[in-house]
């Protein structure tokens, strides 16, 4: 062993055992101090009630395939809105000028207004219109709701990208006789896409859980069913069994988006 | 008549005047080196005859054609004439072969196979077959470079534009891309260089022209500008640049 590699490992083990001793400290602070706090019998009864759980994690499990489906239906909605007004708001040609604009007022309307008005207003306000079935459905516009609020943000993600793709790709391949349209499609988009591909999934691991908001607008997905058996058991187990359940699927996908950050960083270098 | 012409170019940026009135003529099989130091206008100059850069006044003539005219569509003309970057800028996500079909198959109208054939013939001529289903960052520098020609080089252009093309390279790869130049001026090509490289502008090139503060100072053979340099800051220069 080199002195360097002996040193190494000494700070090594130096460091284990310091991260070691404050982690048990923490936990058991945890442990002793919680419990003593007057309420702590109460809000595990009513947070953590191993028969409720039990009685409603499959009930919950079942609504969770409504947030599946509505995120299903909205994300590829949300990945062609948002590449479309990316690319209107890069629009040169001035007969696409009101293109620009509308591309404009877009971003600023629906990044300005907080989700959950969105969806009240397009939810409650559209059907309100007195149309027929099935086009009074708060599936329909609720989804409709979070497809323009995340397309807005997809968007200035997908014109951050194609602003990184370096202004020689474009110079060279105009130079090569390529129009601008086909510069933009065979070159720029492509690597535009692959640079935002880690921020776009952290865009889809929101959407997963905002999907939730359409409760206030009727769908009985996973947070509305929560609710309801809040009610019928008098505990609030289920809304403990329905964050496992967002849980099971945000912490891998969130895991995901970090490794391909990582993996780009890496490459970057 | 001129291969490519150039009637009092001038280019600005801002209030910077970077091309102040250059007259140059090319004929057709020429290869012309443009040296001088950095920031005299070089690289602006070519962008400029590429239509990269649209000029501020002048004209430029290819063919006898005013490329130059404002508003004329520039697709045409560029097809005509293909550049190489000191920085390669290859398309990193598309293998060299896909870079070199990519302009070609959306512009020649060309059957496939036979494009295919083509730009194969072309790999295999300036000896990058075996590399050519690679991506460019599993290439060394002058292989990459090789490679931008051989792209630029798919559009078969009249003209060929190099701007300082072996300034990024290492110093032990800069030979293999100066041989395909001497390559495709023993096959006629009609060339205009950017360069820094003076032991090969002297051996090549037909005519030199110098560059200092936008404009053209002095031009002519290698031996005029090499031996017998008539204005001071030629002179100047080349004892700096040879030393």
């Amino acid at each position: 062993m080199t002195r360097r590699e002996h040193y190494e490992q000494q700070q090594r083990r130096k460091s284990l055992i310091i991260a070691a001793i404050s982690t048990i400290f923490v936990v058991v602070a945890v442990i002793i101090f919680v419990p003593m706090t007057p309420g702590w019998e109460k809000v595990q009864k009513s947070f953590f009630n191993a028969t409720v759980l039990a009685k409603t994690f499959p009930k919950l499990l079942d609504a969770f395939k409504v947030n599946i489906m509505i995120f299903a239906w909205s994300a590829p909605a949300i990945a062609v809105l948002g590449l479309m007004i990316a690319l209107a708001r890069d629009a040169k040609a001035p007969a696409l000028f009101p293109l620009r604009i509308f591309g404009a007022a877009f971003t600023d309307i629906f990044r300005g207004v907080p989700v959950i008005l969105t969806v009240y207003l397009i939810g409650f306000g559209i059907p309100g219109l007195g149309l027929p079935r099935p086009w009074n459905s708060p599936f329909i516009w609720g989804s409709l709701a979070l497809i323009l609020t995340y397309s807005a943000y997809v968007a200035e993600i997908f014109r951050a990208g194609i602003d990184s793709v370096h202004p020689s790709q474009r110079s060279a391949a105009l130079s090569l006789g390529l129009s601008e349209r086909q510069v933009m499609r065979d070159v720029i988009l492509p690597q535009a896409v692959r640079n935002v591909v880690p921020s776009q999934m952290n865009m889809l691991i929101a959407l997963q859980k905002d999907v939730s908001l359409l409760s206030f607008i009727g769908p009985v997905e996973i947070f509305r069913q929560a609710g309801v058996y809040k009610s019928l058991f008098a505990n609030f187990t289920p809304y403990v069994g329905a964050a496992i359940i967002f849980l099971i699927v945000t912490i891998p996908a969130t895991r995901y988006a970090d490794y391909l950050m990582a993996r780009q960083m890496r490459e970057r270098r | 008549m001129q291969k490519l012409e150039l009637h009092n170019v001038i280019k600005r940026f801002g209030n910077n005047t970077v091309c102040n009135g250059i007259n140059l003529n090319v004929e057709q099989g020429q290869m012309v080196c443009l040296i001088g130091a950095s920031g005299a206008g070089k690289s602006t100059l070519l962008r400029c005859i590429n239509l990269l850069e649209p000029i501020e006044d002048g004209e430029i003539f290819l063919d006898g054609k005013d490329i130059s005219l404002p508003g004329l569509n520039p697709q045409s003309v560029r097809s005509k004439i293909g550049m190489v970057f000191q920085s390669f800028n290859l398309f990193p996500h598309m293998t060299a072969f896909e870079n070199a079909i990519l302009a070609p198959k959306r512009t020649s109208g060309i059957s496939k196979s036979q494009l295919n054939f083509e730009i194969e013939m072309l790999f295999e001529r300036f000896d990058l077959a075996e590399r050519m289903h690679n991506y460019p960052d599993q290439l060394s520098g002058g292989q990459q470079q090789r490679v931008a020609i051989v792209r630029a080089l798919a559009m078969k252009p009249e003209v060929m534009l190099f701007d300082e093309i072996t300034s990024a390279l290492d110093p032990q790869l800069v030979g293999e891309v100066l041989d395909v130049l001497l390559q495709l001026k023993n096959q006629g090509m009609t060339m205009v260089l950017a360069t820094h490289e003076m032991q090969f502008a002297r051996q090549a090139a037909d005519k030199i022209c110098f560059l200092k503060d936008g404009k053209i100072v002095e031009e002519g053979s290698a031996t005029e500008i090499f031996n017998r340099p008539k204005k001071a800051a030629t002179k100047a220069f080349l004892t700096r640049a040879l030393k």
